[in-house]
Parts: structure tokens; C-alpha cells; sequence
């Protein structure tokens, strides 16, 4: 008994502008729920629990993107309270499907949405929490890979780096045997220049990979796209295509831009 | 004279973020405020410019924890713009990836969220200390319920499968054969769960509410039926915003439905149950006499009881669908697009979850609204507070606030979902 009293790491977990999602994943680890509850103490996790023990923290798991000022001030101290901080998902990695604002007037959004515009307190941008504090690790996806987080607690818990792959979709394509979509049916795909981490869902299903993973490391966007021409996407496409999850990530950012035009 | 305040800052065992205010003067309550404070995200603003068929994939992140009612509403409501109708294996498959998001969520909430309240436990881990094989069960039955929208969707959270029209690859008989094992563990696991959750035990509380769900001619509602309620409502979706209505109130992100004006309401399982309760296979119903659960029941906290009746119907159904299945030739029913308008309501774990958008010649979405469960809720819990407190104030302040907590609870409120778009009138001169 005295040996399972020794402390173990206290683990929280965090919202910010999100779908719940990717803090779902954890409840979802129907197998490793009950052993990780074993290894960790969990002491701050409101979807799951009502218990609250205080920091400071061994690690954060941040879900979801900085939109309010409340927000941008909360998270500096959630990280002055933990040891480790790891973002989970695309909000937190890259300001989520909500930073589409990012490319518009948020004042025109709100008044779309709501009838009474004076009760909306937000920021202009939706940002990734790394735009704020220092990230120890990213762990990417819309939703994370439920296996890579368990890898990714693992790994803390025994003092390694977490291994997640920063190649393309293509790569985990090839390993599944799955016939490229793009060659033979013709169907566009990201999965050239998007990061690992589903397992080549889409393309196993038929359909060409959409980005949930956010770019991949150093991808070439501009080739793809001129691919993706060839294939008869025009210009609002490819806008499209780079806007979903990952918008706001630089290189889809960058490439969005780079084909929209002034009288859009 | 003596003032209460009854403050919870973050509600737990919810999705998403919200907060309780009850102000209580003299053993009287003055004021009742569940406060959402989810940030927007402002989801109908950027549905516009979008093609129609992005609408599933996108809506999708609205929520986690039911993304398959979001990607179910919008491709109805799709459908419905277009004029087409989706039959045969392809509405059978619908069927069966929302009845594991139904077992998926319900069994979250019975086992995880919401049983260790009336047990006075703190949360799903430590009530797995002293009730471990209930845990686990409820632990097995969440997973089966996820390896079904795995199988149809792809994945748990988020599924990639669902497209307007159909699926982008329906599954094969032999990939469908090993739920079958699974599902009939569940089944008696779903009858345990029922025969477990029946005997917690259960505040006196009743309530004469107005239940709104989806009423269907020969079937329990996923995907399709009439808006009707338990007093005398009987409509179509597409008239559903002629009688539904949202106010945007100033301690919310989100926006309070009502109907008729000024009715409050209530939509979820207990109103699906109450309004439905003939659908249900007869050997169901009778379980559920048997513990004494006939309807209408108007006490909310035995929603519990009602999802597990829910998760061994949903079981069932999906066994069902499994048995017949043959796999149909085409995975999608073509669409091209056309200028339109067109609703979608469907049956969200949660209750009624509405979608209605406006298309152009080329697809592109002009504007869309989107009314979530929780929403429509809302001002139905803050009522339920209300009499709530009036009835337990002695009660000592800690079990007090707890026994809040757990009536907000019965909801299964989703605060990320009823947050984070909410409607689209514009309040313009």
C-alpha cells in the first residue's frame, strides 16, 4: 500500500473554444482508461469528474483555441501552473475550424449569429495556444488519434519522446495497401501534404483525404495544388480545400491566400 | 431576512463549459441562470460561401460527442433542398451508424457521468472502485456502441463516411459479422443496465412539462417523422420555425428556444419515450412495466432510466439492421445541385436537433441555422432548478448544490453543441 501512495503525476485537462472532442478521446479509451486512471492522478478534469485537486500540475492536456481576452489570460496561467503542456487537436494546435473568422470581420459573424450583438465578448482571431505559451508538445488532429495520446502519456510517463510520425498521409496509405485516389480515380486528396496520424482513414473509405492531421512537416502545397488543377479544382476550391480544420496553420494559410483573389 | 446563493463556477460531468446561479431570499427562489460560457464559434456564419456538400463534414465539429446527428440533420436537410430521398440499405445504414452514436452517448452518460450522483461519487473512476463490474460493463457497451460508427463512419469522433446522398463505401456482410457477437453481449448487458439503474434511488420530483420529439408511422425516430408534443403539436420540420422560436439572453452564449411564443419545453429521451412509447418492441415495453416506468413519465431525473431503455432498443436495432443487411450497389444516391431551401430534424441523443439551409444554383451555402438540443433545454432546466430548490432548501448547502448539479445533469446538457453557433435571425430594422 505505502508504494501506491507515492505520488503520482497529477494530470488536468483543459477547454478552450472546442467541440469536447478531443478530451472525449480519453473517455473513449474504453481498454486504457481505467490503467491510465492508475498511473495518473487525475485532478482536474470537469467533463469526467467533480473532484478538483489543486495545482500544480505534472501535465496539461489543453483542448481547443484562444478566442476571448478571458481565454488569452487563462492560459498563462495554466501554464505557469503545469510542468508539461501538451496541446490535443487541431483548435489548440492551429486555432481550429473557428478561425475561419480569422479571414473575415468577426463583427459581421457575430451579428450573423446573434440578434444581440453587444452581449458577444470575443477576439478578433481564433489562435493556437502555442501563439501564446510555450507548447512542450502538439499532438495533431480533428479528432487526435485516441492511440497517439495514449502514446503520447505513455511516453511522458517513462521518460521518452513520443513517437508520432511528422510524414505524410501518403506514407500511412502505401503501409495500409490502400490504391492512391488520386491516380486511379482522380479524386483530389491532401494526404500528399498532410500529417500523419488518422491512419489514411479517408482514402481506405473511398474519398480523398480532407486535412483533420493540419499540414504535414515542410509540405509542398504549391505542387498539389497545380495538381489539383489538373484535375479541374478551380481557384475557390483550392480555398476551400486549405480552409477546413487547419486553416490557420501557416502553410494552409499561406497556400488559401495565395489563391484567393481581390473580389472574393 | 436571509439570502442563499447557490453558485456553481464550472458544472462538471457536462460537455463542454457552463456554470449554475441560483439566487434564493427568504425560501424563496428569485433567480435561476445556468451561464454558458463557451466562447462562439460561429459556425452559421462561416456554413455561408460553403459548398452543400461540406455541410456534414463541417457541422460535425460542433460537437464530439454527437457528431453523427450533426452529419444526420444536415444531410437531411441537404436532401430535402435538393428533392431527393435516400432509401432502402442506404436509410437502413443511417439507422445503424446513429443507433451506435445513441448506445455510445447513452452509455457515457448513464455509467460515466450521471450514475455516480445518485451514488455520491465523485466521478466514474472511483465508482469503479466499489462497483467495478458495473463500470466495466458500462465501459464494454460504450465501446461496441463506437465500433459501429467505426465500422460505418470510419471513426468514433468525426466520422468520414457520411456524405449528402449516401456514404463515400458502404460496408461489406462479412465486415458487418463480427458486431453481431458483440451487440448480443450487449443486449443483456443493456437489460442489467436497466435492472441496475431502476433501483438507484430517485428524488420526488414531477414536473408537468411539454415533451417535444419526432413521432415516425412505423418506427422509434432516428432520421425522419413529424414534430409533436405532448400537448397537441403536430407538425412538419419544414413548419418547425413558424412554431419555434430563439431569444438570445444576455448570461448565455447560447440562445434560449421556445415555443409558441413564450413555451418552454423539453426535448431528449424522456420526451422521445413518452411520445413514443408504442414504438417500442413489445417485449421492451414490458420491461419497462415491470420496473414501474410506464409512461408519461414526468420525473426527469429517470431520464437515466430512459437511456438505458433507449440503449437496449437502439441493441436491438442495430442487430436487426445487421441480420438483413445486403449490401447495396451504389454507396450514394448522385446529387447535382440546385438553387433551394431545405430542413432537416432528427433525433440527436440529446432530442430534436434542427438544421435549415438556403443553396444557390452552384451549391454554395447563402445562410443556415442550426437549433442543437441543449438550446431548446435550457430554459426547461433553469425551471426545473427553480422547483427544485424551493422543495430541498433543507437540505444542507453542499448536498444542496450537488443535488443541482445532478437536475442539471439529467439533461446530459451539451455545452459545447448548444454554444457554438446557435441561430441566424437577424434582429434588423
Amino acid at each position: 500500500m505505502t508504494h501506491e501512495k507515492k505520488q503520482k503525476p497529477k494530470l488536468a485537462v483543459w477547454k478552450f473554444a472546442s467541440c469536447d472532442g478531443c478530451q472525449l478521446s480519453i473517455l473513449d479509451c474504453e481498454d486504457e482508461l481505467l490503467v491510465v486512471a492508475g498511473a495518473v492522478e487525475i485532478a482536474y478534469f470537469p467533463e469526467a469528474t467533480r473532484a478538483v485537486v489543486r495545482g500544480p500540475y505534472d501535465v496539461s492536456l489543453v483542448e481547443g483555441s484562444v478566442t476571448t481576452y478571458h481565454d488569452a489570460k487563462r492560459i498563462q496561467q495554466i501554464r505557469a501552473n503545469s510542468k508539461f503542456l501538451v496541446t490535443i487537436g487541431a483548435c489548440a494546435t492551429s486555432g481550429g475550424i473557428q478561425a475561419l473568422r480569422n479571414f473575415k470581420n468577426v463583427d459581421d459573424f457575430i451579428r450573423i449569429v446573434y440578434a444581440r450583438p453587444s452581449y458577444i465578448e470575443t477576439l478578433e482571431r481564433s489562435t493556437p495556444i502555442a501563439e501564446h505559451v510555450f507548447v512542450d508538445f502538439e499532438l495533431r488532429g480533428c479528432p487526435i488519434n485516441k492511440y497517439q495520446l495514449v502514446e503520447v502519456l505513455s511516453a511522458y510517463l517513462h521518460g521518452r519522446k513520443p513517437n508520432t510520425p511528422a510524414y505524410s498521409v501518403c506514407v500511412e496509405c502505401k503501409r495500409r495497401g490502400t490504391t492512391c485516389v488520386m491516380v486511379a480515380s482522380g479524386t483530389p486528396c491532401l494526404g500528399p501534404v498532410t500529417h500523419a496520424g488518422c491512419g489514411a482513414l479517408c482514402p481506405a473509405y473511398h474519398r480523398g483525404c480532407y486535412g483533420c492531421f493540419g499540414p504535414m512537416e515542410t509540405p509542398n502545397t504549391a505542387s498539389l495544388s497545380a495538381q489539383w488543377q489538373a484535375l479541374g479544382v478551380d481557384e475557390e476550391g483550392l480555398v476551400r480545400a486549405f480552409r477546413g480544420f487547419n486553416a490557420y496553420s501557416e502553410a494552409f494559410r499561406k497556400e488559401s491566400q495565395a489563391h484567393e483573389h481581390d473580389d472574393d | 431576512m436571509s439570502t442563499t446563493t447557490i453558485k456553481v463556477d464550472m458544472l462538471s460531468r457536462v460537455e463542454g463549459e457552463g456554470g449554475l446561479y441560483v439566487k434564493v431570499r427568504n425560501d424563496k427562489v428569485q433567480e435561476v441562470k445556468l451561464k454558458l460560457f463557451e466562447p462562439p464559434r460561429f459556425f452559421e456564419a462561416f456554413l455561408q460561401g460553403r459548398q452543400y456538400t461540406e455541410a456534414p463534414d463541417i457541422t460535425a465539429r460542433i460537437c464530439g460527442i454527437c457528431p453523427v446527428a450533426y452529419q444526420m440533420s444536415s444531410i437531411h436537410a441537404m436532401e430535402d433542398a435538393l428533392g431527393i430521398k435516400v432509401e432502402g440499405q442506404l436509410r437502413e445504414l443511417r439507422r445503424l451508424l446513429y443507433c451506435g452514436e445513441w448506445i455510445e452517448s447513452h452509455v457515457l452518460h448513464v455509467y460515466m457521468l450521471h450514475a455516480p450522483d445518485f451514488l455520491g461519487y465523485q466521478d466514474a473512476i472511483q465508482l469503479a472502485k466499489d462497483f467495478p463490474d458495473a463500470v466495466k460493463r458500462g465501459l464494454r457497451m460504450k465501446k461496441i456502441g463506437n465500433e459501429i460508427v467505426t465500422l460505418i463512419g470510419g471513426r468514433e469522433i468525426h466520422p468520414i463516411n457520411v456524405r449528402v446522398g449516401g456514404f463515400y463505401r458502404v460496408p461489406t456482410k462479412r465486415e458487418m459479422l463480427p458486431l453481431k457477437e458483440n451487440l448480443e453481449w450487449a443486449r443483456e448487458a443493456a437489460i442489467e443496465t436497466i435492472l441496475w439503474v431502476a433501483t438507484l434511488p430517485y428524488p420526488d420530483f414531477e414536473q408537468d412539462y411539454e415533451f417535444v420529439a419526432l413521432r415516425h408511422p412505423d418506427e422509434y425516430p432516428f432520421n425522419e417523422g413529424h414534430v409533436v408534443s405532448s400537448k397537441g403539436l403536430d407538425i412538419t420540420v419544414q413548419q418547425y420555425e413558424e412554431f419555434f422560436r430563439e431569444e438570445h439572453v444576455e448570461h448565455s452564449t447560447a440562445l434560449h428556444s421556445v415555443l409558441r411564443g413564450t413555451d418552454n419545453y423539453f426535448v431528449g429521451p424522456l420526451a422521445r419515450y413518452n411520445l413514443n412509447f408504442d414504438k417500442l418492441p413489445s417485449h421492451i415495453q414490458k420491461i419497462a412495466q415491470d420496473i414501474g416506468l410506464e409512461p408519461p413519465v414526468q420525473n426527469p431525473f429517470k431520464s437515466i432510466i430512459v437511456r438505458a431503455i433507449e440503449t437496449l432498443y437502439a441493441i436491438e436495432e442495430a442487430l436487426r439492421i445487421i441480420e438483413q443487411y445486403e449490401r447495396p450497389a451504389y454507396p450514394y444516391v448522385e446529387t447535382t445541385p440546385h438553387a433551394g431551401m431545405g430542413c432537416g430534424c432528427t433525433e440527436a441523443p440529446r432530442g430534436i436537433l434542427y438544421h435549415r439551409y438556403r443553396i444557390d444554383e452552384d451549391g454554395a451555402i447563402l445562410d443556415a441555422k442550426i437549433t442543437p438540443p441543449t438550446s431548446q433545454n435550457q430554459k426547461t432546466i433553469e425551471k426545473d432548478v427553480w422547483h427544485f430548490v424551493e422543495q430541498a432548501l433543507d437540505l444542507p448547502q453542499d448536498q444542496l448544490v450537488w443535488q443541482c448539479e445532478q437536475a442539471v445533469r439529467n439533461y446530459d446538457p451539451c455545452i459545447s453543441c448548444s454554444t457554438h453557433y446557435l441561430k441566424l435571425e437577424l434582429d434588423r430594422e
